[in-house]
């Protein structure tokens, strides 16, 4: 431990850290606290009354199948999103390492669209496939696969996912590139040496070794995919058709913002704050101190 | 059991860096064949293509006469130990030795033979179900070897296996490794610039200097005939002292040549040179007693000298002193530094 500096002043530290202090307490814990509250409480129709209600507005959700349908969405719009992100920038950084010439230049054209914002790649996946006029759209139907996001839920579902894939493919294409670059080569010319052709050391050497990396990006890639989507689903299908694509992230906004159920929105919001805590939990436990092969 | 040949083997990177320019070395079938020479003499760039994973720019590798240019590392049937040792870090070393079996279809429990016989060869069976990070520099050191020997290959592989280990281990593997070599008989090639290593190690010394073959031969020829001044001096340590010919008191020099060099222990201090023998005077400049022997550092004709004494020197510094070597031992180079024999 290097000793402590310590400081004569005892009011400037408080002042210092004053700022950053009241930023989170009137953006976090004033909101959320105020969630907490509402989340318990009732208010009649004309909004002019509430009443302390315990957890009533809990046991509503829950049982609530359109809940646990937005529960279900999320699950699959977040393993999917996760799966293909993190499946097509590991092939991509695998392909990057191979390349010899002009390395610069492909990792950076990979890693532009991070750049793009959510809403923004929303519009543009949405117009590519709009069913009358996006060009992707029409090549499909062309190869005679109908689709149609507006009306199928399946194909609204598989748009979002591409959407939000595609815009999170960039960030976990670097982590990859790094971490494939920490490989240390004679690990690789060893296991050709020992007989393994380049699929076989992908996945016995490569893979394995990249696992830190991957668990990392996992976590980085659910929690991305759970809170930081809202804008694209929001852009893209407005959580239907019917309620196909509403993750519970967009049922809070939806019936609390739009239809006015404070409590139930309330009460869905903390819930999330939970799962929250809990990825934020495993985060700090796995991988701050990642997985290390000495 | 095999040869390796290389013919007139050439390497140039991308850059035009000519790393080995035409090398030509026949290797016996169970001979040990160490590669010397400085730092970026190209011994790793020859070892490498001979592994199949650098490509050659010119000349033919064959191993057991079978030309081998065009085939990858794995259908080469060799083994190779790595400075870092490469050992796999996720995996046990039981399965660091199994890996290339397996890759091979061997048999389970032939595998499981083979590794339990190499860990037991190489005093490793407790440590089986460890990974290499929870090992010592030692121990990664025979997994290594033990991934090597399991897979019973044509011919070994080795760039500089002990350098990564501190000095008295170095000495017990360097024994180990060339026990073990004998016994299984593979044909090796083995890559250092330790020069103790490469002198105790080989069957064939190969002397490299940028790029090309200085001398090659058994040791101890090429320390008693070093082809070249360069050979004389990275031979030999300390390493042979050299001087122009022609002073006072030198024997009559050879035709051609133009450099005189004796080695530190063939000089005597007061003895008469004998007939067509050298004579120095000399000045102590230092003296460096490492316990069975004293180096004395001395300065002759404008030239550095090390003289050997056996056991305690009396010398100081400042003391004068008549250096001599008889004719036998004397040795004459050319202008372009190579070796004059009468
Ligand atoms: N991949 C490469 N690209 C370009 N030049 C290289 C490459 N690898 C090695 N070289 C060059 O080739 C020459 C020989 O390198 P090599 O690694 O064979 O030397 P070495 O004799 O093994 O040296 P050391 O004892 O330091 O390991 C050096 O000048 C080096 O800079
Ligand atoms: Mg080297």
């Amino acid at each position: 431990m290097s000793p402590r500096v310590v400081f004569p002043n005892k009011i400037l530290p408080y002042l210092l850290v004053a700022p950053q202090l009241a930023i989170t307490i009137v953006f976090f814990y004033w909101p959320a606290s105020q969630a907490l509250r509402q989340s318990m409480l009732k208010e009649d129709p004309f909004g002019l009354r509430s009443r302390f209600v315990w957890f009533d507005n809990f046991e509503r959700v829950l049982t609530d199948p359109n809940y646990l349908n937005s529960v279900k969405v999320t699950v699959v719009f977040s393993v999917s999103t996760a799966f293909a992100s993190m499946a097509l920038a590991l092939l991509l950084a695998v392909m990057a390492d191979r390349v010899i010439r002009a390395k610069g230049f492909y990792r950076t054209m990979l890693i532009w669209p991070y750049a793009v914002a959510p809403a923004i790649a929303g519009m543009l996946w949405l117009f590519l496939f709009n069913p009358s006029i996006g060009s992707l759209a029409i090549g499909l139907r062309w190869l005679g696969i109908p689709w149609d996001p507006l009306l199928n839920g399946s194909n609204a579902m598989i748009l979002v996912v591409a959407a939000a894939a595609w815009k999170q493919i960039s960030y976990n294409f670097l982590f990859f590139v790094a971490g494939l670059q920490a490989i240390p080569k004679t690990l690789i010319e060893a296991a050709a040496i020992d007989g393994a052709g380049e699929t076989k050391r992908f996945w016995t050497i490569i893979f394995p070794l990249l696992a830190p990396t991957t668990f990392f990006l996992l976590v980085i890639n659910t929690t991305y995919a759970f809170f930081d989507t809202f804008g694209i689903i929001h852009a893209v299908t407005g959580g239907g058709p019917g309620k196909a694509t509403e993750t519970m992230v967009y049922k809070v906004y939806s019936d609390g913002a739009l239809n006015q159920l404070l409590g139930a929105s309330a009460a869905q919001s903390v819930i999330l704050m939970v799962i929250v805590i809990g990825l934020t939990a495993v985060q700090f436990r796995y991988v701050e101190r990642k997985v290390h092969y000495g | 059991m095999a040869t390796v040949d290389l013919k007139d083997v050439r390497k140039v990177y991308a850059g035009n860096v000519e790393a080995v320019k035409g090398v030509s070395i026949d290797i016996a079938d169970g001979a040990l064949c160490v590669l010397v020479g400085p730092s970026g003499c190209g011994k790793s760039t020859l070892l490498r293509m001979v592994a199949g994973l650098e490509t050659i720019t010119g000349g033919t590798v064959s191993i057991d006469g079978k030309v081998v240019n065009e085939i990858g590392p794995a259908e080469r049937d060799i083994a190779m130990v790595f400075q870092n040792y490469a050992l796999y870090p996720h995996m046990k070393v039981y399965d660091n030795m199994a890996y290339g079996l397996r890759n091979r279809g061997t048999p389970k429990d032939e595998i499981d033979r083979r590794v339990r016989e190499a860990a037991e060869t190489l005093e490793l069976a407790h440590l089986l179900d460890r990974r290499p990070r929870e090992l010592s520099g030692g121990q990664r050191q025979r997994v290594a070897m033990g991934r090597a020997i399991v897979r019973k290959p044509k011919v070994f592989l080795f760039d500089e296996p002990l350098s990564n280990l501190d000095a008295k281990l170095r000495g017990q593997m360097r024994v180990e490794i060339k026990n073990l070599q004998r016994s299984l008989g593979v044909t090796s090639v083995y890559v250092t610039h330790d020069q103790l290593e490469a002198m105790t190690l080989a069957d064939t010394l190969v002397v490299m200097n940028a790029g090309v073959v200085e001398q090659a031969g058994a040791p101890l020829d090429i320390y008693e005939k070093p082809a070249s001044t360069f050979v004389a001096s990275f031979i030999g340590a300390p390493p042979m002292n050299m001087i122009p010919a022609g002073g006072d008191g030198h024997p009559e020099a050879l035709a051609g040549a133009q450099t005189l060099g004796f080695r530190p222990e063939d000089a005597r201090i007061s003895t008469p040179a004998g007939e067509g023998g050298l004579t120095l005077a000399a000045v102590v400049e230092a003296v460096e007693p490492v316990g069975a022997e004293s180096f004395l550092y001395c300065a002759a004709e404008g030239q550095h000298l090390v003289v050997r004494v056996a056991g305690r020197s009396g010398a100081n510094i400042g003391d004068k002193l008549t250096v001599t070597t008889p004719r036998e031992k004397l040795h004459w180079f050319d202008k372009a530094g190579r070796r004059v024999s009468a």
